[in-house]
Parts: structure tokens; C-alpha cells; sequence
């Protein structure tokens, strides 16, 4: 599908860039701003096919984050994007009040989420953006977990009207299986019954591989992809929970307000379960080269492997 | 340009029925921010009765002319401003902050019909005004955008990141007013956080600048239909006085955030109504 192969390396910043493409061609009503990153966040092929409809804001995300709603408000389908740090942290309360406040329909594409960001160190990894996104009412929250989910997701959210929040990542990753999507909808990945491991985005590669490694020591895992953490697909829990009895999720984020956060909430109120997370803790990130730092911060896929049997015992 | 001077007594008129308006809502509610409402009241009344394009029975017209309140605190004399245009029933703006109530303590745009975008954190509605300018380039619309900006408001930096969009976009179809009344929650500008000289900041940011007084119906007019330069975004500094209207909430840095109680509602009123 889109000419893509299964296991081919490609960053999920990379296809929302060509993605943002072929949407231009189809959708007059796009318009794509960017706060001086557009070679990062990959907008930059969006503003050389389409440069009208493209909109440099500099340095200045505040500004750019009001002026998406703005164009959004009057009429046009609102692209922004920025480092994951400085779209939900120094533009909080832009996108809080012009953006969620006032239902614009502005999708905030953020790259380099995650420590996977690499060397760039903690003021450039967003450990927290989902936290923050999920908190905000109006504002939904996707995280495409490969190339081709990130082209189905930009093509469908900009036909919903109101606002997204997609994160997307720096470093490449290998194209899934390919796998039934429908948004909102966690994919079951893989298949089991002894525990789930519920992953999103960058980590679903590694709860695949850690399934893999875990079905060679007899421990039956499945495994949902789930590329909505809000409104979270509650259903895919509760019957995980009640099918395979113990859950471990996994998210390039912090334990605190993300994924994990999101189940445990939910799985608490309505269906107790052995729950453990993976993700960072309560800290910082810091330099090093992204798979450095999943085995560093306790990510790595032997990380939940090991999340799984620990919990079993 | 030569003004009727029927129209401009009418415009005066108008303007001080938002301002009444304006001391019967904040009464009502017992809060909000009578002061920087009533200082801008001439300049809304110009836009909303003479200036704009705008079809109050269909607020999503397309081809309207917009209005952005970016110091939302003033929301009294927009929501007044939209009721005497007919919005809505003028009965409703007594149910101003009170629970239930579609009038919220600042601008909601889910809300209220007419209300471009929602405001009341400082700094963004210019912003928001330079997308919507930006947007009518793009359509090749000639809807023009009205931004009421506050002076306390340019001590936010998301002002100064939109005064450089907007010239650095050529966005001369947007009218920036500025309502500088001179005091803000804790005193004077010149106190809290001095802003001048204003406008030579923002000609150095690319934008025209006109400086008129505030409480002026023709000068606000005349402002408002300057012939401007080509590519430059525009904002007209509107000297006004804080309170402006209600002898004894002119100037009184109170005021900004304090309502009139039932008994100095009424003496305002009767003021009000001795001018018509």
C-alpha cells in the first residue's frame, strides 16, 4: 500500500510531509504553517508544491498556533507544525483558547516527540505534549505508529472538522504488517492470551518484537497498536483486560498523563487489571542517540519483555 | 470627507446606548470590566453601526468584514455592540457570567453568534486577525479585519510576533485599533510597564500608524477610511480615557476589573441619559 513495503524504514515526519502533498493536490481549502523547522517537520514539500499556501511564522509558534485558527476560522483546513516541545509547550495557551476553546479546525502536526528525538538532549524531547494535549477538551489525540498509517491519518482528519493533535517522530521506522485500521479503532497487531501489550506510535514496533521474543518462551501476547490515545479506544481495553488479564503499555512519553496513563484511568474505574508501563519516568531526557536512550530510560523492546513477565509472575 | 452631522449625532448616540448597555450588564452580574469597555464604546459603535460589513441575521456571512476582540475583558461593549445590532435579544445581555448564560465573562465563540474567534488571554486576537487577513488574501476577498487591541495588551510578546507577521505578510487589509486608555489592573501603563514610545514601535515594525482621539466619532471615521499604503497592515492609536462616559469612573484604575454597584449604576445612568 502506497507503494510502501512492510519493514521499510521511513519516519512518520517524513510520510506526513508527503502526505500534506497529495492532500494539497486534492484539497484546495489546505493551507500548511510552519515555525521555521519546515526541513524537519517536512512541510517543506507542502511550501515548494504549494508555496501560496504556505506560511512561514519564523520563530514565533505563539503567533503561529492563533493564526492557524484564524485561517481555520474562515473556512480553510489549518495544518501547523513545530517541534512537538514548542507546539504544545510554548504554545499552550494558543492552542488552548484560539485553537480548542474556539473549535478551530486546526490540526497541530508536531515531529520530534519522545526522547527517540536523540541528541538534541531534554529541552527537545516532548515527554509531556501528549499529557498536555489530552488534557484540553475539543482536542483529539493520534499518534500514527508507521508511513502508512501517518498518510491514512492526514487524509481522514482533514475531513473531520475540529482539532487534532498528531505526533509524529525524528527517526525512522519500519513499515508494520499490514493491518486493519479505522480511526479511533486500536488494531490488533497480534493475537494472544496470556497478556496485551497496549503501544503507541515508535513503540509498536518494539511490542512486536517483544511479543515475538516472548511467544519463544511460551508466553502467548497480544498486541493492540493504539494510534488514538484520545478519545482512547476503551472497548480494545476492557476486552484485553478481561481476555488476556494483564496489561503493559508502552509509549515514548511519560508514564505520567500519556497512554499509560490514559488506560490505567480507565481500567481503574471500570475493570481493575495488573497494569505495568513502560515509558519514561518522572525525569528529563538527555543526549544520546535514540536507541541509546530507549535501553537507557528502560524502553527498549527487552524492556517490555521483560514489563510482561514480571507482571505475570 | 465630509460628515453628515445627523450621522455623527447618531453614531454618539449609539454609543452611548452601549455604554449604558455596558453599566447595566456589569451591574447585573456584579463583575467584569466596565472601564475598558466603555473606553472603547465610540470606536465599536463606529464599526458596528457605520463602518462594517455585516449581516447580524446571518453572523457566518461570508463575505462580511470581521471584528476580533483581542482584549477580551472588554466583552460588555461587543456583546452590546451585537445586541443593538440584533445578534441577539438586547434582554439577553443582563444574563452576562451568569450560569446558564451563552454570555460568558470573556468572548466565546461556540457560543455567541457573531463572535469571530474566542479571546481573553491577552495577545492572541491579533494573531488570530493576521490569519483571518491572510485567509481573504488568499481567497481574494476584500473583507477587511478589525482588531481592538488594548495597551496593557502590548506588553505581551505575542503581540510584537503578530505586528511582524502581519507586516512581514503585506496585510493591508487589516485595521489593528488600539485602545489606549493608559491604565491597566495594577495602575498606569506608565507605572506597571511603560509602552511608549508606541508609536514609533509600531511604524518599526512595518505598520502605519495614525494617532486620533478615541472618543471622536469623525476622527474615528476619517481614521477608519484613511487611504493607507499599499502592503503595509494598519493601526490607528485611539487615545481614550478609561471609563470614559461615567464622570466618576473616568480615569479610576479600579474600575478596570470592578463593577458598578446598584446605586452608582443608577447615578451613571442618569448621566448617561442627560447627554441624549
Amino acid at each position: 500500500m502506497f507503494g510502501l513495503k512492510e519493514g521499510e524504514m521511513i519516519a512518520t515526519r517524513e510520510a506526513y510531509g508527503k502526505a500534506l502533498v497529495e492532500l494539497g493536490k486534492k484539497r484546495k481549502d489546505v493551507v500548511v504553517l510552519d515555525a521555521d523547522l519546515s526541513k524537519s517537520t517536512k512541510t517543506c514539500f507542502f511550501a515548494a508544491e504549494f508555496p501560496e499556501r504556505f506560511f512561514d511564522f519564523g520563530v514565533a509558534e505563539a503567533n503561529m498556533m492563533s493564526a492557524a485558527a484564524g485561517l481555520a476560522l474562515s473556512g480553510k483546513v489549518a495544518f501547523a507544525s513545530t517541534f512537538a516541545v514548542f507546539a504544545t509547550g510554548r504554545a499552550f495557551d494558543q492552542v488552548r483558547i484560539s485553537i480548542a476553546y474556539s473549535d478551530a479546525n486546526v490540526k497541530v502536526c508536531a515531529s520530534h516527540s519522545g526522547v527517540t528525538v536523540g541528541e538534541d538532549g531534554a529541552s527537545h524531547h516532548a515527554l509531556e505534549d501528549m499529557a498536555l494535549m489530552r488534557t484540553l477538551p475539543n482536542m483529539r489525540v493520534v499518534v500514527p505508529a508507521d508511513a502508512v498509517e501517518t498518510f491514512k491519518i492526514i487524509h481522514e482528519i482533514a475531513d473531520i472538522y475540529g482539532p487534532f493533535y498528531v505526533r509524529l517522530t525524528r527517526p525512522k521506522v519500519p513499515v508494520l504488517p499490514e493491518h486493519d485500521f479505522k480511526l479511533g479503532e486500536a488494531s490488533v497487531m497480534r493475537d494472544g492470551d496470556d497478556a496485551t501489550i497496549v503501544a503507541t506510535g515508535i513503540m509498536v514496533s518494539k511490542a512486536l518484537e517483544a511479543a515475538e521474543q516472548l511467544a519463544r518462551k511460551g508466553i502467548s501476547t497480544r498486541v493492540l497498536n493504539m494510534h488514538m490515545v484520545k478519545p482512547l479506544d476503551e472497548k480494545a481495553v476492557v476486552k484485553a483486560a478481561k481476555e488476556t488479564g494483564y496489561i503493559v503499555t508502552a509509549e515514548d512519553h511519560s508514564v505520567i498523563g500519556g497512554l499509560g496513563a490514559a488506560v490505567s484511568e480507565h481500567l481503574g474505574e471500570t475493570h481493575p487489571t495488573p497494569i505495568a508501563r513502560v515509558g519514561t519516568r518522572d525525569h528529563f531526557g538527555i543526549s544520546g542517540k535514540p536507541e541509546e536512550l530507549l535501553e537507557n530510560f528502560g524502553m527498549s523492546t527487552r524492556h517490555i519483555t521483560k514489563a510482561v513477565e514480571e507482571l505475570l509472575h | 470627507m465630509q460628515l453628515n452631522a445627523e450621522l455623527v449625532k447618531d453614531l454618539e448616540k449609539k454609543a452611548r446606548r452601549l455604554r449604558k448597555d455596558i453599566v447595566e450588564m456589569t451591574a447585573e452580574a456584579g463583575s467584569g470590566h466596565p472601564g475598558g469597555s466603555l473606553s472603547a464604546a465610540d470606536i465599536v459603535a463606529v464599526l458596528y453601526f457605520y463602518q462594517m460589513r455585516h449581516k447580524p441575521e446571518n453572523p457566518e456571512w461570508p463575505d462580511r468584514d470581521k471584528f476580533v476582540l483581542s482584549k477580551g475583558h472588554a466583552a460588555p461593549v461587543l456583546y452590546a455592540a451585537l445586541a443593538e445590532s440584533g445578534y441577539f435579544a438586547v434582554s439577553e445581555l443582563k444574563s452576562l457570567r451568569k450560569l446558564g448564560s451563552m454570555l460568558q465573562g470573556h468572548p466565546d465563540r461556540v457560543k455567541i453568534p457573531g463572535v469571530e474567534i474566542s479571546t481573553g488571554s491577552l495577545g492572541q486576537g491579533l494573531s488570530a486577525s493576521v490569519g483571518m487577513a491572510l485567509a481573504a488574501k488568499l481567497d481574494k476577498k476584500d473583507t477587511r479585519v478589525y482588531c481592538l487591541i488594548g495597551d496593557g495588551e502590548c506588553e505581551e510578546g505575542q503581540i510584537w510576533e503578530a505586528a511582524m507577521s502581519a507586516s512581514h505578510y503585506n496585510l493591508d487589509n487589516l485595521t489593528a485599533i488600539l485602545d489606549r486608555n493608559k491604565l491597566q489592573i495594577d495602575g498606569s501603563t506608565k507605572e506597571v510597564m511603560s509602552i511608549e514610545p508606541i508609536a514609533d514601535k509600531w511604524k518599526a515594525f512595518g505598520w502605519h500608524v495614525t494617532v486620533i482621539d478615541g472618543h471622536d466619532i469623525r476622527a474615528i471615521i476619517k481614521a477608519l477610511n484613511a487611504k493607507t499604503p499599499k502592503g503595509k497592515p494598519y493601526i490607528i492609536i485611539a487615545n481614550t480615557t478609561k471609563g470614559k462616559g461615567v464622570s466618576f469612573m473616568e480615569g479610576v484604575v479600579d474600575f478596570h476589573g470592578k463593577a458598578p454597584t446598584r446605586e452608582e449604576a443608577s447615578k451613571a445612568l442618569e448621566e448617561l441619559k442627560c447627554l441624549d
